[in-house]
């Protein structure tokens, strides 16, 4: 049994800071941290692997200062790391990105059969929810997005049940491995490392794969391979209205004068649910 | 299977960093525990780093390590209400190559020295909290245990650089708990703020700093001093008291600070800046008399843990480097002559120490705390006083200056007496020889 779990490295956005003068952020003296919701995705992986022996890999598209998070994934319990790092995936989007991590995804799979591939819901410094999603789709597998969590796994049967949440509630699903799942947040709780973890994480040799190493379409990756384009970035204008206070003697009064408000705000509204009677 | 190292180092502040470097460059395996996330997340300081030591560790460290401005100007401020009296000095001799103090940020200093002990080939494990020092039949110190499940780990000495509450020693019996009046509390803000303002408010260009000592009213009579430094894009403001006159007093630290900002000849410095950090730390200010037992069978304790701190000259991180140094060479010694990590022979530390500044300085100021802890004038009758009479003096109103000088005296005489102002002046001189 093989999982690897993707894993993205993020400022810190708890610790991020506007600078006083030029109102731009300032990533300076942020830390780094392992995406929080891939930290849920991870745990559920040990988990896994508690109960049936498998191997966790941790997967991780950066740049160098990168193996600091997976270095901290080691120390929580994961088997192995691998770094794909190479000056030529820089400026990859969603899409790019997924494609690169599948080529990893595909190395890996050639030392060892991967059955499920855990991926955080989405990240905290893009949170567009679509790497997982997109690995998924290239590689075939099961897609289990936004789960709370994993009843069973049974290797003989290759079979999974999941819970999931879903608008109107939850959905039990059982599907058929291999599988990718992102877990939702608060599911579980990150365990604390054991000693052993930690000394393993301190002396792991961190495995490092470029573009080539992966054999992976260089006009797919970086730039080239984002056709994602950012034209414009901007802050939220504060909103310009007050809030109101609607007064009246009795609540029947505090109803039609709230009703009122809103009619004379929205005159088309009004009439339609008027001649809606 | 317990993992078993030459040296354990717990501690990543100035004292350990520099134990762990040392043993680590001469080849010696070697293991830091640290429980803050990463090496300075848990150290405040606020600092200024004296160069010479970290020289002498790591001499090539300017290279890369990230100070903030190197110090060309000292102030001594006396505070009064809405004054203050003191002494500058500035020079340009101070532009060198290799300046000789710096303001930091200590977090910044001791992520990079982490970088340069991983180099050097220590192991290097943070979150992780030592909770016990293991011990053997015979009482000697073989080990460690942490917070972490399996976390017994062996080595042939420990070295306790964990700060200056010492929890390890003071749990393992080695330490007493430090008196109220050893210890002061001090709270400091990083404000951020354009480093234009910095250099038109200051007078600098460059990496120039200034470094503004204060001591006066605003601690309201406790025994404390403030400070305010120059960092690339941020001041550093910050006030401490010892913790028995916070305890018997009604002043919060945090209100001090407060009073400290607005006060009408230091608000005028901070305007506009913005206020990016918080923290508060104790600082040992015991002295020479508050030192612990520094060595025993198979351990020794290093920094703020064994009370090295020079109250009188503001130094403490550099007593820190050089005992963790000192810890550090008497291990490497001891190895090389194949000798045991015994009391006896550990002994070696503290005739290190005894032979260098730190002992030398804590011995000459060991009456220092004490006259200072029961002579609270110092800190708010005299600046008062002083300023009173600088007023005076420069105003110029018609009045004699003879009738000045004679109304200064009697402000003098009135508040100290003629014989309490010679007693002052001689407790002065025995606080200092």
């Amino acid at each position: 049994m093989h999982i690897v779990v993707c894993i993205k490295q993020v400022p810190d956005s708890a610790q991020i800071r506007i600078h006083p003068v030029t109102n731009t952020i300032m990533r300076q003296g942020v830390p780094a941290i392992i995406n929080p919701y891939d930290l849920f995705s991870l745990e559920e992986a040990l988990r896994i692997r508690d109960q049936t022996g498998a191997r966790v890999t941790v997967l991780c598209m950066g740049p160098p200062m990168a193996e600091q998070a997976l270095r901290k994934a080691l120390s929580l319990g994961a088997t192995d790391a691998v770094l794909l790092t190479d000056r030529k995936f820089a400026g990859s989007d969603t899409l790019a990105t997924s494609f690169a991590l599948v080529s990893a995804i595909n190395k890996l799979s050639a030392e060892e059969p991967v059955d499920m591939v855990f991926c955080g819901k989405q990240t905290v410094d893009g949170d567009t929810a679509q790497v997982g999603p997109g690995i998924s789709t290239r590689l075939g597998l099961q897609q289990l997005t936004y789960i709370e969590k994993v009843e069973s796994v049974d290797l003989e049967k290759r079979e999974i049940t999941v819970h999931r949440r879903s608008e109107g509630g939850v959905q039990v699903l059982k599907t058929s491995l291999p599988c990718m799942i992102t877990m939702l947040e608060n599911t579980n709780t990150m365990r604390f490392g054991t000693m052993d973890d930690m000394f393993r994480a301190a002396r792991y040799k961190l495995n490092l794969w470029s573009k080539d190493d992966t054999n992976c379409d260089e006009t797919k990756v970086g730039l080239k391979g984002s056709p994602t384009v950012v034209s414009k970035v901007f802050v939220p204008k504060p909103r310009a209205e007050k809030s109101k206070f609607i007064e009246g003697d009795t609540p029947e009064a505090q109803a039609q004068a709230a009703i009122d408000t809103i009619f004379g705000a929205q005159p088309k509204l009004a009439e339609d649910l008027m001649s809606a009677r | 299977m317990v993992e078993k190292f030459d040296a354990i180092v717990i501690g990543a502040g100035p004292s350990g960093n520099a134990a762990t470097y040392t043993l680590a460059k001469a080849g010696l395996n070697v293991l830091q525990l640290e429980r803050g996330e990463y090496p300075g997340a848990k150290n405040v300081q606020g600092g200024i780093m004296y160069a010479a030591e970290l020289e002498r560790i790591i001499p090539d460290f300017r290279e890369d390590c990230p100070t903030e401005r190197h110090i060309i100007e000292q102030r001594i401020w006396l505070l009064g209400d809405d004054s203050y009296i003191g002494t500058n000095y500035r020079s340009d001799a101070f532009n060198t190559d290799k300046p000789n103090r710096y303001t930091i940020i200590r977090a910044n200093i001791d992520k990079w020295w982490g970088e340069k002990i991983r180099e050097a080939g220590a192991l290097q494990i943070c979150e992780t909290t030592v909770t016990e020092l293991i011990r053997n039949e015979s009482g000697r110190v073989i080990g460690v245990r942490t917070d972490r499940v399996g976390g017994e780990i062996h080595a042939d000495v420990v070295i306790m650089a964990d700060g200056v509450n010492a929890l390890l020693a003071k749990r393992g019996g080695l330490q007493k708990e430090v008196a109220p009046e050893n210890v002061a509390l001090a709270v400091k803000e990083i404000m951020f703020i354009d480093p234009a303002m910095i250099e038109q408010r200051f007078g600098l260009k460059d990496e120039e700093g200034v470094v503004i000592e204060i001591m006066g009213k605003v601690t309201k009579g406790m025994v404390g001093t403030a400070f305010l430094y120059t960092n690339k894009e941020s001041l550093t403001i910050g006030i401490g008291c010892l913790i028995s006159d916070f305890k018997s007093g009604d002043c919060t630290p945090y209100k001090m600070l407060e009073d400290l900002k607005k006060h009408p000849v230091i608000a005028p410095l901070i305007e506009g800046a913005e206020m990016k950090e918080y923290a508060a730390h104790m600082i040992p200010e015991g002295g020479y008399k508050a030192v612990p037992q520094l060595f025993g069978d198979g351990w020794m304790v290093v920094g703020d843990a064994a009370h090295f701190n020079n109250a009188a000259h503001r130094e403490g991180s550099n007593l820190a480097m050089a005992s963790g140094r000192m810890a550090a060479e008497t291990v490497i010694e001891m190895k090389k002559a194949g000798k045991a990590m015994s009391a006896a022979n550990l002994a070696t530390y503290k005739a290190k120490l005894d032979d260098s500044f730190i002992m030398k300085d804590l011995k000459k100021y060991r009456n220092l705390p004490g006259i200072m802890h029961e002579n609270k004038q110092f800190f708010g009758a005299y600046p008062d006083l002083l300023n009173a009479a600088a007023h005076n003096l420069f105003t110029v109103d018609s009045v004699d200056k003879k009738t000045k000088e004679n109304e200064i005296m009697k402000s003098f005489v009135k508040k100290r007496s003629p014989f309490g102002l010679v007693g002052d002046a001689f407790k002065l001189m025995r606080a200092f020889r």
